[in-house]
């Protein structure tokens, strides 16, 4: 009898833990909804002032004048886009290479070293990319690569504009490649472990109808592997956009609108981290604080983009039902 | 030992020995696969058999320090001369798997895969050809109205029966089933089993197998395998009903293996 009663109160306890555990798991859920409504709700309310005085002129201005206190986001929009834009382009081809030779090319002894050296780049804190391009990389590429491409691209008839101007160096090309050095580790880990995971069999009945690796990475194990390789790059993508520090260090942080990507510029987070500190006066840091809204707008409607085309991919391969 | 041959044959293996790494998977294998017939290869676990059918396509070959010596003749050349080019091989002997393996396209794109490797079809001559595969995989009926759907979407053996008929739309000569019903059930088993009897007016068939009904039932000769030797060869009514070799009775009436 003592001991049933011992074992109703032991019961008890379990289901008052199980309550209690339940409550601090929908707390923590909960928790970063609210969080994540909070900084919405501060920014925007940060950003109040800017929006009033410069409404919908501040996303199309390329105005940026503290003395006047007129202030145009434009110039740091294109430059993020434009950056993440190029580190996009460079890195995507770049890791794709690198994951298809570590699965599906490369000799067994070599790939954990390879492995894990592109896992070390990934771990390199980005203020010494920042360093690295302002001190070795913007050098060299000013002496011998940025002449180059004046001579032989900047005379183009439709893209020459945009590779013509000074060899500095520093602009928001270089920012774009270091960006890219910066995310391909991202990238090509993601895309080397989704490739690893596809069933062998799968890649031998390819091979068994006669496909070439190139037909079977590009028609069965890319399309098998498409969200995870879209994962990847968003990624790459999400830290391409709110890199700050490295791309501080080499993009010039000139508030000119240029035609030229050899030209200085400016992007959303380095202007942040370079201007706060200096921001006097509310509409100052107001639209310093929209800017971040801003960057955060983009963030959220680029992995909204992801998911669309994730779907649409979807329906190119067939319903699944 | 002595070449086992037989009156038609399409494939002629002689002195085939296959190696992983410094492993002799398979030692002197010499064998016929007679033209338009259904050849099985039984064994336990281990044996060699799946080895040997990967020699005909040289599957192997995806793989580092897998090799193999000796000759497997098809249509007067040697399989095995590095001469001999991979993808053409491929597209003469096809080859389906134990577990379907739909590729993540739709129905119509996977069987139309393998013939675009080597043909340049119009879109009409393409969905006859696509229609013609289906129809000889006894799977048209249950398939035709949905052509656009994803081929991971079918059943299992609805799976495997588009794998089959993936394998005959390149119209090969030799179709290589490893094992084609040992993830199946047994009403979709008999469904490939039936299939199998059908397509070997068009197609040689060598299958590797591990259940002994199923050679009985869909083989003309049997080959039996023991730790990379093989062991006996001849019909499949000799060997089930009177072997040669002590070996191959007692696995075959199931007192070893």
């Amino acid at each position: 009898m003592k001991s049933t009663l011992l074992h109703q109160a032991r019961l008890k306890q379990q289901i008052w833990l199980d309550m209690l555990f339940r409550g601090l798991t929908r707390l923590s859920a909960f928790g970063v909804l609210a969080l994540l409504l909070a900084i919405i709700a501060s920014l925007v309310i940060g950003s109040m002032p800017a929006i009033e005085a410069f409404g919908f002129h501040f996303l199309v201005s390329d105005e940026w004048n503290p003395v006047t206190d007129e202030y145009g986001a434009l110039v740091p929009i294109v430059g993020t886009l434009v950056t993440s834009g190029i580190a996009l382009l460079i890195a995507i081809p770049v890791s794709f290479g690198i994951a298809i030779f570590l699965t599906e090319l490369s000799p067994r002894v070599l790939r954990r070293p390879l492995g894990i050296a592109v896992e070390l780049l990934a771990g390199i804190p980005s203020i010494i990319y920042g360093m690295w391009g302002l001190f070795v990389f913007a050098p060299l590429f000013a002496d011998h690569f940025e002449p180059w491409i004046n001579d032989h691209i900047g005379t183009l008839p439709m893209l020459g504009p945009f590779f013509a101007g000074p060899p500095m160096g520093i602009g928001i090309l270089t920012a774009g490649i270091i960006l890219a050095i910066m995310v391909i580790p991202f990238i090509a880990s993601v895309m080397r472990d989704v490739f690893e995971v596809v069933p062998p069999m799968l890649k031998e009945s390819a091979y068994g109808v006669g496909a070439t690796t190139w037909e079977v990475v590009m028609k069965i194990v890319l399309p098998f592997t498409r969200i995870g390789v879209v994962g990847g790059i968003m990624l790459g993508l999400g830290r391409a956009l709110g890199e700050t520090m490295a791309v501080t260090f080499v993009i010039g942080n000139a508030h000119e609108l240029s035609k030229s990507l050899l030209m200085p510029g400016n992007s959303i987070s380095s202007a942040l981290a370079n201007e706060f500190t200096e921001a006097v006066g509310e509409l100052y840091t107001s639209a310093l604080i929209e800017l971040g809204l801003i960057l955060f707008f983009i963030t959220f409607v680029v992995l909204s983009l992801a998911r669309l085309m994730l779907h649409k991919l979807g329906k190119g391969e067939g319903q699944t039902t | 030992m002595n070449a086992e041959t037989v009156n038609t044959p399409k494939v002629i293996v002689r002195d085939l020995n296959f190696y992983y790494g410094n492993y002799r998977a398979l030692q002197d294998i010499n064998l016929d696969i007679a033209e338009k017939m259904v050849t099985a290869f039984i064994g336990p676990s281990g044996c060699g058999k799946s080895t040997l059918l990967r020699t005909f396509n040289r599957m192997y070959q995806l793989y580092p320090k897998q090799k193999a010596t000796g000759q497997i003749m098809l249509d007067g050349r040697n399989v095995l001369d590095p001469k001999q080019d991979l993808n053409m091989l491929r597209a003469k002997i096809g080859m389906v798997f134990q577990k379907p393996t739909p590729f993540p396209m739709s129905i119509y794109d996977n069987i139309a895969f393998g013939v675009k490797l080597y043909e340049s079809l119009s879109r009409y001559e393409m969905d006859e050809r696509v229609e013609w595969a289906l129809k000889k995989a006894a799977l048209w009926g249950e398939v035709s109205d949905k052509l656009k759907q994803s081929g991971t979407s079918l059943s299992g053996g609805q799976q495997q029966r588009l794998c089959i008929a993936r394998a005959i739309a390149v119209k090969p000569q030799v179709l290589l089933l490893d094992e084609p019903t040992s993830a199946l059930d047994p009403i979709s088993t008999a469904h490939i089993e039936k299939l199998i009897d059908e397509l070997k007016k068009e197609f040689t068939i060598v299958i590797v197998t591990h259940n002994m009904q199923q050679a009985a039932r869909v083989s003309d000769y049997t080959a039996y395998m023991y730790l990379g030797d093989l062991i006996e060869f001849g019909d499949t009514s000799t060997v089930f009903t009177n072997p040669k070799r002590k070996e191959t009775e007692d696995y075959i009436t199931g007192r070893f293996g």
